[in-house]
């Protein structure tokens, strides 16, 4: 018997290729399977439902999830509010909004711009650190460590906790990511410590700058009282957190997904080798081509919603596959090429509407510097391995490692 | 024998005239800013290799207006840093600072001030509207008395603000005269805002949200004063402005006055010409063809922009004229493509009118046509939170919707209104609260009032010579 599609999707056998089975998806553009979520793989019905105000993102307005394989098991966030990302207006609002003051404009227009010169700092010396040329796990030595440093810089945390913060950051990371074949017992206590721990680390960077506030965000979020109130302890922490994992875990693939697409396309890797500039349009077809965020589950509707002749019921758990609809020919011409010269490219890779990706603009820039850092310093880069090991996530989907090997590091 | 080409002859379609049209044929358009900037490019991109004229009466190349009442008042940018982007190059003739004065429909020639009479095979009229001007002459003379529509007037306006002044008068609060007085108050300038409706806004958004707008104002400083009219500007010895007189008997002592009170379209120069051009734009059809006075259409002359007046499919075929940027943008590509094409290839304009303005801290955007509206529910959002959207209802369906500071909802509300939804719409959205469940009168002011005169007279008996006269209102 053939699989469900709803099971090839999940299944890590099709990790470092879904797209077949996203093709195939899309020949029925709200897919349903008993009793399970409502699939959901074209552009312009993903675009149209990440827009509509009947669709909820907070698990309270979610019906029976028992048969929605990515639905969160009850309690699994309960040390924490839910972060913005899982809660609806007017309380998303008014977390974003406030989040927002000290990271972008209007109030904050320069603050990722201003971190050029610390991105490529931490870059240049992440490439330096790199040691053997002959054998390099791209991710560990590189696509990991660069955002979890940034987002520590961000954040305000002190340079010598950034070792602690790593291996805090790194146990979450896995637990998004569970191993089949780890205990799922010793698995759950190793995330739960870990987030307490990173928790009452946060607590206490948020007391101490209470009283000393710098320029960093964590800083200017614990003292704001604009309009909008002060944030409590409890949703400054959980904001924390939503920036930290999700600030993080996307940037890892982004990068790898990027450095990996472009050892399978040297002539693009020798063009951004020559202009570090074509590295902006090129950052933008990835986010279309490889996106990180592959599909948005948890999201659910409020009343019954007629899409493509379907009603999809009151209720129902949706998936809104992004990385399928970024490849919809009736979208894009020739989608399942890779091309940065591609000029029309209003992607969903970043979603779109009021949870459209909060950290675009950083990683964005994160990933241009990687990958054009990497495109001229390394010397003539190739795979060990196509395809990479994947990480075991459908959502956030990425290699687990990239092995490559060159002949050396430029200075 | 060698092919001539003969302009003159009108072609008859099929027979290679497009062909030729397109290969060396002569296109010209009036008015070279937004709308005629984008038609050039499309033209060219498309194909275009003929001459191109592009006739302009400001001396400035193609610039953008919105920035004139926001960044620009604000010193953040300088007026002369507005320049339009050109998307690809446009290789045409310029002939900027010399107005166009006349049109001769059946020579297809267009007469400029200057005494040249440029020929088209096809032509492109996207002159635009100009700012009406303080009614009483002398009065707008005096110096601190000023308009808002072009460079010149953003960057005198913003000298002004920069200087100082005691106190800004702005005469009318639409989204003009509201941007002006939301820049004065971020500069900290003390600024008095005459409105001779209810509220601010009202002509576009109605009462119901006119009041938001008006708390807004209030709650940034603004002395707002609603339902009185300025009846006189008095200057000073040396020809100044010093003071204004409202309809209710007070005076507001002021330097700077400027006046918003709409806008006229730029047609007094096609007076005579037999186009179907008037005090309310240029009528064209779907396809941005230009009506002549006799209704009938025409298949060389086209409208784009602020200037022209189209028939709407989803508005019952209503003929709107829209002073949007987005609606000058997308009409200049349907015009220079439907220009260049076969009639079966041509395309209609039909793009849900969208509107953007922002003020007081707060993002402004419409879509649709909410002026239509007669009620109005806040689907999402508070009223009082300034954050809301308002969808507005005509005759049991969706005509618009407003967001204040919820942008990203809109294209949702943009489909219900091309989808002709329900009105009021029916469904539990996030976020809605309780004073948004039943929706209430939009509040317009009276639209019996009419406001433009008639334009065309019929005269003559029998009906072989009964004709269409135009006949500019006052
Ligand atoms: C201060 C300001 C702020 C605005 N803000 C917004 C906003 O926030 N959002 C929005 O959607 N829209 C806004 N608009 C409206 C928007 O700018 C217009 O819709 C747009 O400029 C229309 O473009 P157009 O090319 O049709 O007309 P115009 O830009 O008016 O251009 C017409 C041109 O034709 C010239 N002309 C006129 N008569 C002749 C003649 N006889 N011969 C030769 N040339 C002639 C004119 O001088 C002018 O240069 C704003 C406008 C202004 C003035």
């Amino acid at each position: 018997m053939t699989q469900s599609l709803l099971h090839q999707i999940l299944d890590y056998a099709n990790r470092a290729n879904p797209y077949p089975i996203y093709e195939q998806l899309r020949k029925t553009p709200v897919h349903h399977e008993d009793g399970g979520p409502y699939v959901i793989s074209t552009y312009y019905e993903i675009r149209s439902l990440l827009h509509d105000p009947r669709i909820s993102s907070d698990a309270r307005n979610l019906g029976s999830t028992a048969r929605d394989p990515l639905a969160e098991p009850a309690g699994e966030e309960s040390a924490l509010p839910p972060g913005f990302l899982r809660l609806d207006p007017p309380e998303h609002d008014r977390l974003r909004r406030m989040t927002n003051r000290p990271f972008g404009p209007p109030h904050s227009p320069h603050r990722v711009d201003g971190m050029r010169g610390e991105l490529h700092d931490i870059v240049s010396g992440l490439i330096d650190g790199i040691g053997d040329p002959g054998r390099i796990d791209l991710v560990e030595q590189f696509s990991y460590p660069f955002p979890v440093t940034v987002i520590c810089r961000l954040l305000g945390v002190p340079r010598e906790d950034e070792a602690r913060f790593h291996t805090w950051a790194d146990t979450l990371a896995a637990s998004l990511d569970p191993d089949p074949d780890a205990d799922p017992t010793e698995r759950g206590k190793g995330s739960h410590d870990a987030r307490m721990q990173l928790g009452m680390y946060l607590a206490g960077l948020i007391e101490e700058r209470r009283k000393n506030p710098g320029d960093d965000m964590l800083s200017q979020l614990a003292t704001a009282k604009g309009e909008d109130g002060p944030m409590t302890t409890m949703e400054l922490l959980s904001t924390a957190a939503l920036l930290l994992i999700a600030g993080h875990e996307t940037t890892v693939n982004l990068i790898t997904n990027g450095m990996l697409t472009l050892l399978r396309h040297p002539d693009v890797l020798q063009r951004l080798r020559e202009d570090s500039r074509l590295a902006v349009p090129l950052v933008e077809e990835l986010l279309r081509f490889e996106p990180p965020v592959q599909l948005v589950p948890q999201r659910t509707t409020l009343a019954d919603i007629e899409l493509r002749g379907v009603t999809i019921p009151k209720g129902a758990s949706l998936w809104l596959v992004l990385a399928s609809g970024n490849r919809d020919p009736q979208r894009f011409e020739d989608p399942d090429r890779f091309d940065p010269d591609r000029r029309d490219i209003q992607h969903l890779g970043l979603g779109s509407g009021i949870h459209s990706c909060f950290g675009a603009p950083l990683a964005r820039l994160e990933t241009q510097f990687a990958l054009s850092e990497l495109a001229r310093r390394l010397e003539n880069p190739r795979l060990l391995e196509d395809p990479p090991p994947y990480r075991q996530n459908a959502v956030l989907r990425g290699p687990r490692h990239l092995h490559i090997s060159c002949d050396g590091i430029r200075s | 024998m060698p092919w001539t080409y003969r302009p003159r002859r009108c072609p008859v379609l099929g027979d290679g005239s497009l062909e030729r049209l397109k290969r060396e044929g002569r296109i010209v358009v009036v008015g070279a800013s937004l709308a005629g900037l984008r038609a050039a490019e499309t033209l060219r991109a498309e194909g275009f290799a003929g001459s191109l004229t592009m006739i302009g009466d400001e001396p400035h190349e193609p610039y953008d207006r919105p920035p004139l009442s926001k960044q620009v008042l604000l010193g953040r940018a300088g007026a002369d840093r507005t320049a339009l982007p050109r998307l690809r190059s446009v290789d045409a003739t310029w002939r900027l600072g010399v107005p166009a004065t006349g049109l001769e429909m059946a020579a297809r020639l267009v007469r400029l001030a200057d005494g040249d009479e440029v020929p088209y095979d096809r032509l492109l009229i996207a002159t635009g509207v100009r700012a009406r001007p303080w009614p009483r002459a002398a009065e707008a003379e005096l110096d601190g008395v000023l308009v808002l529509r072009g460079r010149d007037d953003g960057a005198a306006l913003a000298r002004r603000l920069a200087a100082g002044p005691k106190r800004v008068l702005v005469i009318g609060a639409g989204f003009t005269g509201s941007e002006i007085a939301s820049a004065c108050r971020e500069r900290g300038l003390p600024v008095t805002v005459a409105e001779r409706g209810a509220a601010p806004l009202v002509g576009a958004l109605g009462g119901v949200v006119g009041a938001v707008a008006a708390r807004m104002q209030r709650e940034h400083g603004v002395d707002l004063r609603c339902g009185v009219m300025v009846t006189a500007l008095e200057g000073d010895a040396s020809g100044r402005v010093r003071a204004a007189h409202l309809s209710d008997g007070s005076t507001v002592e002021t330097d700077v006055v400027i006046v918003s009170l709409g806008a006229t379209r730029n047609t007094e120069w096609l007076a005579g010409s037999g186009l179907g051009a008037g005090p309310r734009g240029i009528a064209c059809d779907a396809g941005c063809r230009a009506f002549d006075i006799r209704g009938i259409v025409t298949d060389d002359i086209y409208a784009a922009g602020d200037v022209a007046r189209c028939p709407h499919p989803l508005f019952g075929y209503q003929f709107l004229s829209l002073e949007h940027w987005g609606n000058a943008v997308s009409q200049a590509r349907i015009a220079a493509h439907n220009m260049i094409s076969e009639s079966t290839e041509r395309i209609p304009h039909m793009e849900v009118p969208a509107f953007w303005s922002s003020q007081f801290g707060v993002n402004i955007k419409s879509v649709g046509v909410p002026s239509l509206g007669t009620e109005i529910t806040i689907s999402q959002g508070a009223l009082d939170s300034h954050r809301f959207i308002g969808v507005y209802g005509y005759q049991g369906r969706v005509i618009g919707a407003v967001a204040f500071d919820h942008a990203r909802w809109l294209p949702f509300y943009q489909e219900l209104i091309e989808t002709t939804a329900p009105f009021p719409p029916a469904f539990p959205t996030v976020d809605r609260r309780s004073d948004g469940q039943r929706p209430v009168d939009a509040d317009f002011p009276d639209p019996s009032v009419p406001t433009h005169g008639p334009t065309v007279t019929v005269g003559g008996y029998a009906p072989a010579d009964r004709r269409m006269t135009f006949t500019p209102a006052h």
